[in-house]
């Protein structure tokens, strides 16, 4: 689908598809440049096109028919990490991170408009990341890359030197894959241990259900355990935060659409969610049917059920484990955790209700760790900046590293396999779990 | 395709530190104040003094214009780029480069962030002591070419006070060190001179500054009064008592009222004209008692509520809906001009009540946040840009606010600088031979007139803010001679002077 240039937009402004960036969202910055200081692009290149003021500024300007939509707007629009460290401190408000995607649907839509594709973004973004069918098949490779020796025979033959180095790196790091997804492991419906306190439908995700599907079943057990019951809706599909990100906004309208439909059948009280992208897209529906009444109010419905796992836990009361978990860690905050969604407390007091646990805190632990969706692909010095800063950050003798989203879990497992350390990189969710299971062994 | 001078400055710093392309450079057109904009030609990132130098030294030689820029949160224009100049971006000048925490000093490039020297020195129980409210985005030298102040200058000074020693690039790129980081510095006092400068008379590259000792403990208040008349006399009155608080700053109701909307929000009652917030620093032994009469003292004046923090998240989240509250105008205005007048402490409460006049009469809402205790007013002035006509009755209004201020006996700023935004209001303080003699400076450092120009000092004729300046007194004229004593205006000079003694800490250095 291609999408036609709209009579709607502003006068001589370059923006001229649906869907734009909208004046009540930019017109509240008052430039005073209190985000400047927290992000890292500015951080790291004191440019103030790659600030947040700045990129708002140039958002204006184009919508305003001041700048075309060229490198002037769309650079920094692709350098921004979409981290929102700017919307906590903002005293003024402003949405930057959706400001941000919306620029990106333009730049996606006019290059569509131009017949100037990415074939390898858009085989990604449509191809792969919708269909879970072909999440299933690549996952099935990845086992069977890393079972049957071909990865160590990859490795020692050097045939990966082909990969760009930051691929490359990656595929070093992918954790073990276990035996199936979650979503086709779980069974439909897993009755609460006790009494029934809630109802939660588990959103599996999809790089969290093709990497990390272990922090899935962790999910659904911790969940059982504090007496919620779980229901795996077998349809669902990836969460469309990927395509946001991108510009894509047509494909995540369509992702959004099919989610929503799934989960009102699913009828549970609540959406679980254990990645913080995801979780923060999920709670974002809304944004993408601007123009859609009817579409609207079923996802502010949808959105308003949407919690990530720690808050869902925190919500409805969750049991304190009783064993001992002799570990001392530290906590790094997920940006779409901490500044898109505000989480911070509920991830640390599950932490801290660990008998035995210490948690350790890191100097900015909320600063961007490079992941970023697959920034580390797209921007990989900035993102491998950002890596070894979070890095030299972790604070000495603590074991592992908690987190609460799979591309901060990668990301950090490279930064880990680079140092050499001992140390685990594990969801919040799978440190709750290991202290259940051995509220058992005692 | 590009110009030869552009070539000779990518040879300087390289290709990937200067920015040329028209549309690369507008990020550029406007600082923290953005009434007004223009195209920078080129914006370059020098990361040495002595690459400071040699772009200086080429852009004089070939007449060039150019002007520096710190972090672009300035509130006067003093960084935008009125007349196509380059832009010397300090951003990536931010290191810190020495300390000496047995003699309290520390040496920083100026794109160093104010609130990050803080938080180097913090292990050792260390701190920079003036705060602007920006104070986490702004930098060491934008604080340096401002003379900028903040909440604590009360007791602590302002920046002028703390710097000791620079070393600055000449308008010619020659480099020469000023002051002394202990002692004082025999012969003139370049560095008083260059400090509040606004990048006018050159650019400081290195800047040895004091740092201090933490207090060893603080109390924090924040009350409540229905009457901003009441609030006032409470200033008056602590300082009056031989007190000298860290701190006290006052915020309006509007003011409240955008902060609470903010992520800063306190939760002020929705029916005060004013809230004050007071801190006091010193000994452990004494800061309870101090605090108490300060309590007893907004008591005596009919204070509603009066609190005192209980923990360091609370006083955080008090200072931090003080120190929001510009950024937060957003909430209730698209646009807003911040006003830095000074007044003597005693008149607040009949200078409020001509702001409010003022606002009435132009139909624009006027927020007040200030430092009350060193009499140093920042009323906001909210527009809307996108309503034809509204930007400049608020610079307009905004100019008559400061007239009132300086009938009032005091000052156009008191730490934003003059920039852009109050050079017209120079004339209307100064006479034509005090402004000569400040232009007969400005030709010693920089006799082509091409740094920053239009900034800080009016120039003769060519300059156009001067006329604008005119064009309004002309405009205004009715409202000077509606004022009741004619002859207290024009000696206003020696008046301000006066009156200058008492509210010296927060006026220019």
């Amino acid at each position: 689908m291609v999408n036609e240039p709209t009579a709607v937009a502003a006068k001589g402004s370059d923006f001229r598809f649906p869907d734009a960036p909208e004046e009540e969202k930019y017109s509240v910055c008052v430039h005073c440049g209190f985000c400047l200081e927290v992000c890292p692009t500015y951080q790291a290149w004191g440019d103030e096109n790659h600030s947040p003021r700045g990129r708002v500024y140039l958002i204006k300007a184009c919508a305003e028919g001041e700048l075309p939509l060229d490198e002037s707007v769309i650079d920094p629009v692709f350098t921004c990490l979409d981290c929102r460290a700017c919307e906590t401190v903002c005293p003024s408000g402003v949405q930057v991170g959706a400001l941000v995607e919306e620029a990106r649907g333009q730049v996606f839509y006019a290059r569509d408009a131009e017949g100037k594709r990415d074939p390898v973004m858009r085989f990604f973004l449509r191809g792969v990341f919708p269909r879970p069918a072909r999440l299933r098949v690549i996952r099935r490779l990845m086992r069977f890359y890393q079972k049957s020796g071909l990865q160590k025979l990859a490795r020692s033959t050097g045939v990966l030197r082909v990969l760009p180095p930051q691929v490359r790196e990656m595929e070093d790091v992918i954790p073990e894959i276990g035996r199936g997804p979650a979503i086709d492991v779980l069974p439909e419906t897993i009755a609460p241990q006790g009494e029934r306190k809630a109802t939660a439908a588990l959103f599996t995700g999809c790089v969290m259900d093709v990497f990390f599907s272990d922090v899935n079943e962790a999910t659904a057990r911790v969940l059982v355990r504090n007496g919620v019951e779980v229901r795996v809706p077998k349809d669902q599909i990836c969460c469309g935060a990927l395509q946001v990100h991108a510009g894509d906004r047509d494909m995540a309208r369509e992702m959004a659409k099919r989610n929503i439909e799934v989960f009102e059948r699913a009828g549970a009280d609540y959406v679980a969610i254990n990645a913080a992208g995801c979780g923060a897209a999920l709670k974002e529906y809304p944004e993408l049917f601007r123009d859609d009444p009817a579409w609207r109010d079923r996802a502010v419905q949808f959105s308003s059920r949407v919690r990530d796992i720690s808050q869902l836990l925190v919500e409805v009361g969750f049991d304190p484990p009783k064993a001992e978990l002799p570990m001392a860690v530290t906590y790094h905050d997920a940006c779409h955790l901490c500044h898109a969604q505000k989480i911070r407390y509920e991830p640390r007091s599950l932490l801290k209700s660990v008998p035995g646990l210490t948690l350790c805190e890191m100097p900015d632990s909320d600063r961007c760790c490079g992941s970023a969706g697959i920034y580390n692909l797209t921007h990989p010095e900035m993102a491998n900046e950002l890596l070894e800063r979070k890095m030299d950050d972790v604070p000495e003798g603590v074991d592992a590293i908690v987190m609460g989203n799979p591309g901060c879990m990668m990301q950090i497992r490279l930064g880990v396999k680079r140092r050499n350390q001992p140390l685990r990189v594990m969801h919040t969710v799978e440190v709750l779990d290991l202290a259940y299971q051995r509220e058992g062994s005692r | 395709m590009r110009d030869a001078y552009i070539d000779r400055l990518v040879e300087i710093v390289g290709e990937r530190r200067c920015l040329w392309r028209p549309h690369q450079v507008k990020a550029y057109a406007c600082d923290g104040y953005t009434a007004e904009e223009g195209l920078p030609r080129a914006v370059v990132f020098p990361e040495s003094t002595d690459e400071v130098a040699r772009i200086c030294r080429y852009l004089y030689e070939n007449d060039i214009p150019y002007l520096p820029r710190g972090a672009g949160t300035g509130l006067s224009g003093g960084a935008t780029p009125t007349g196509g100049e380059v832009v010397i971006s300090l951003a990536r000048m931010n290191k810190l480069l020495a300390v000496d925490f047995d003699n309290l000093r520390a040496v920083v490039q100026p794109g160093l962030v104010n609130l990050t020297l803080t938080r180097r020195v913090s292990h050792a129980d260390c701190y920079y002591a003036p705060d602007p409210s920006s104070q986490s985005v702004c930098t060491i030298g934008g604080n340096f070419a401002e003379n900028a102040g903040g909440s604590h200058c009360l007791k602590y000074g302002v920046t002028t006070n703390h710097v000791v020693a620079a070393k600055v690039v000449l308008p010619d790129g020659d480099v020469i060190d000023v002051g002394a980081p202990f002692g004082d510095a025999p012969g003139y006092d370049l560095l008083g001179l260059l400090v509040g400068s606004e990048g006018t008379l050159g650019i400081a590259t290195e800047i040895t500054v004091r740092i201090l000792k933490k207090p060893q403990a603080l109390r924090t208040a924040l009350a409540y009064f229905d009457r901003v008349a009441d609030a006032s006399d409470t200033v008056t009155d602590i300082i009056g008592a031989g007190i000298i608080p860290a701190a006290i700053e006052m915020m309006d109701q509007l003011a409240m009222q955008a902060v609470d909307k903010s992520n800063y929000h306190v939760g002020y009652p929705t029916d005060i004209e004013a809230v004050l917030l007071i801190e006091v620093d010193g000994l452990a032994a004494g800061v309870d008692e101090v605090m108490a009469r300060v309590v007893e003292i907004c008591r005596r004046h009919r204070v509603r509520e009066v609190r005192v923090a209980q923990s360091d998240a609370e006083r955080a989240l008090w200072w931090s809906s003080r120190k929001m509250a510009f950024g937060a105008m957003g909430r209730i205005s698209p646009d807003y001009i911040v006003q830095d007048g000074v007044i003597p402490r005693t008149r607040l409460t009949e200078v409020l009540r001509k702001i409010d006049e003022v606002s009435r009469r132009y139909g624009l809402k006027i927020a007040n946040v200030f430092h009350a205790g060193d009499g140093n007013l920042h009323p906001l002035i909210l527009y809307d840009s996108r309503v034809p006509g509204e930007a400049e009755r608020a610079v307009r209004a905004g100019s008559e606010v400061l007239r009132a201020c300086v009938d009032a006996g005091g000052s156009i700023t008191g730490e934003h600088g003059v920039g852009i935004e109050k050079i017209g209001e120079m004339a209307y303080m100064f006479s034509e031979d005090e402004i000569h003699a400040q232009r007969a400076v400005k030709s010693c450092f920089d006799p082509k007139g091409i740094v920053n120009a239009g900034k800080l000092i009016p120039l003769p004729g060519r300059c156009v803010e001067v006329k604008r300046a005119r064009e309004i007194i002309e405009e205004n004229w009715q409202i000077l001679n509606s004022f009741p004593d004619q002859a207290a205006v024009q000696a206003r000079g020696a008046f301000a002077q006066e009156a200058g003694a008492e509210t010296s800490t927060s006026a220019q250095g």
